[in-house]
């Protein structure tokens, strides 16, 4: 349960949500997106109350990654399109649509991948094919629940790449990490959540220890903490 | 096997059977993709109320199915949106409900004796009257309509449910309406497989045709392509070796799923060596303690930033 967070997101500005599990991390994130409704207290989107806003496109969602695949196959294109039914809606998808999509495979390096089934893809892979599907629609927030988790080092460092063009770009990230990792240069703000409340909001906090170094994966058991919450809250 | 084109009752037996092998697995794979299989024969359940109550009014049975089916369907939705932690519970209620309450209002029914009742469970696709195919085909054509016109939306809802509400779907309606598709696909389907295996249709041309595919879009198409010809070799067999229509359509489903299966196996063997990780399979990584994530401010900086030996590897769940 969260309790009194105030929490603005700049255009441009990236800000990181840490805490340990159950900090409620998560639950500010669902919240942002409406998954999780608030009992009390205001939200707007873009200076637009949550019960008004229609501008969707403007905003890019990487939910976190489950391993649980859908019972039918599905090609990384295919999925990555998805994300472009924002702009088309029943129209036919047309050339341009397609040329998005690439355009959002070729940002996280895909492009190649475009016809594979998504349930071969590594950790990593099917990271950066989540990003693409949030990019197609070249939002102006990118809101990123645990980008990092069960990631190899190598794809930690493209995806703080791709996070890196896109900040380059103009576009706000409100990201929920465990640790900085290789983000930490992009990092402009840190709130730091405890027990649904904010604990520190401010510059990124040094050194904290070794779950700050590269490298470092937060792919340990109380990870199902977050599955059961989330199932409880939906 | 030309000559039995000549009968006007296996010209419309065969019709059903196109039709409703073509509705059913199209409707079919987005329950699959959701993992609802089994959704199919839950309507399947609860449509014998529907035609219970057709039988007791003396009206048509298929619409009074398509009424009963279109509310179950919902109710279900609804149940299945809530996440409730009963829901299978209320499930149960609502199928068993279903069936008995159709045995009962049948037997109730002046009208009908129970080799009525038995051609809407097995289904009777031979006696299938001028009538019932227009409302077949009336219903199919809706079917048809709607999952290939919404599919690329269908989809997103089944994939992954809330990225589409953020995308700004409308995907309450969407779920609705697919609800409501699966409802009227088992009423289509009710004369041709018959009640009991409905669900059949819907979900092992899917399961068969996924064997061999990659894309959702080709498993679409094969898995209508799989359920037209079952259907069509059912009904045509079923003539020819005078034996129920429903259960050779649906054995027949069955038999294609074991065949591309037993295809697919070195296949998928041949992919899943190729796309292996060819990285350490050490892990060492180290538990951290919980509660201090991020709130040891100022504990070791820089020097603990250098490079860190413990590279996990890539798939480390």
């Amino acid at each position: 349960m969260l309790r009194g967070i105030d929490l603005t997101v700049r255009p441009g500005e990236v800000v990181a949500l840490l805490g340990a599990n159950g900090s409620g991390k998560s639950t500010t994130v669902k919240s942002v997106i409406g998954s999780v409704p608030l009992d009390d207290g205001d939200l707007e989107l873009f200076g637009t109350p949550y019960g008004r806003f229609r501008a969707w496109q403007r905003i890019g969602y990487v939910p976190q990654r489950t391993t649980a695949a859908s019972g039918v196959p599905a090609t990384v294109r295919e999925v990555v399109s998805t994300g472009r039914l924002t702009q088309h809606r029943l129209l036919p998808f047309r050339r341009r649509d397609r040329e998005a999509v690439d355009r959002a495979l070729a940002a996280v390096g895909m492009l190649e991948r475009a016809g594979d089934g998504v349930a071969n893809l590594s950790g990593g892979q099917h990271q950066r094919v989540l990003i693409a599907r949030a990019l197609v629609a070249r939002p102006d927030l990118l809101i990123m629940d645990e980008p990092m988790a069960g990631v190899d080092v190598d794809s930690q460092q493209v995806l703080a790449d791709i996070l890196r063009r896109e900040v380059e770009r103009g576009c706000a990230v409100l990201l929920v990490l465990h640790e900085l990792g290789p983000l930490e240069p992009l990092i402009d703000r840190a709130v730091v959540l405890r027990d649904g409340c904010v604990a520190h909001d401010g510059p990124p906090p040094k050194g904290v220890g070794q779950h700050a170094l590269p490298g470092h994966d937060h792919v340990h058991p109380h990870a199902d903490d977050h599955r059961t919450s989330q199932g409880l809250l939906a | 096997m030309i000559e039995m084109l000549q009968y006007d009752f296996m010209q419309r037996a065969l019709i059903a059977a196109v039709l409703v092998g073509v509705t059913a697995p199209a409707v079919g794979i987005y329950l699959v993709q959701r993992r609802q299989a089994l959704m199919g024969d839950g309507i399947g359940h609860v449509a014998l109320t529907g035609v219970g109550l057709g039988f007791l009014f003396q009206t048509s049975p298929v619409w009074m199915a398509v009424l009963v089916c279109v509310l179950g369907a919902i109710v279900m939705e609804l149940v299945r949106s809530r996440g409730n932690q009963r829901g299978d519970i209320a499930l149960a209620m609502l199928f068993y409900g279903g069936m008995a309450c159709g045995k009962l209002l049948v037997s109730v029914s002046a009208q009908a004796g129970s080799g009525s009742l038995e051609s809407y469970l097995w289904g009777s696709i031979l006696t299938v009257s001028p009538g019932d195919l227009t409302v077949i085909a009336a219903l199919a054509a809706v079917v048809i309509a709607v999952t290939l016109g919404l599919r690329r939306q269908l989809f997103a809802i089944c994939q992954d449910e809330e990225f589409a509400r953020v995308t700004g779907l409308p995907v309450r309606l969407l779920n609705l309406l697919l609800a409501v598709m699966a409802a009227v696909t088992v009423t289509v389907a009710m004369r041709v497989v018959g009640l009991l295996l409905v669900s059949a249709l819907m979900v092992v041309p899917v399961a068969a045709a996924q064997q061999l595919t990659r894309s959702f879009a080709a498993t679409q198409a094969a898995a209508v392509a799989l359920g037209v010809t079952v259907a069509v070799l059912g009904v045509a067999g079923s003539y020819q070796a005078d034996l129920p229509s429903g259960p050779s359509i649906v054995l027949l489903a069955i038999a294609a799923f074991a065949l591309l299966s037993a295809a697919a196996t070195p296949l998928a063997r041949r992919r899943h060596r190729a796309a292996a990780d060819t990285g350490p399979a050490v892990c060492d990584v180290a538990l951290p303690e919980q509660r201090t994530t991020a709130t040891a401010s100022g504990a070791d900086g820089g020097a603990a930033r250098a490079e860190d030996p413990s590279t996990s590897p890539g798939l480390a769940q």
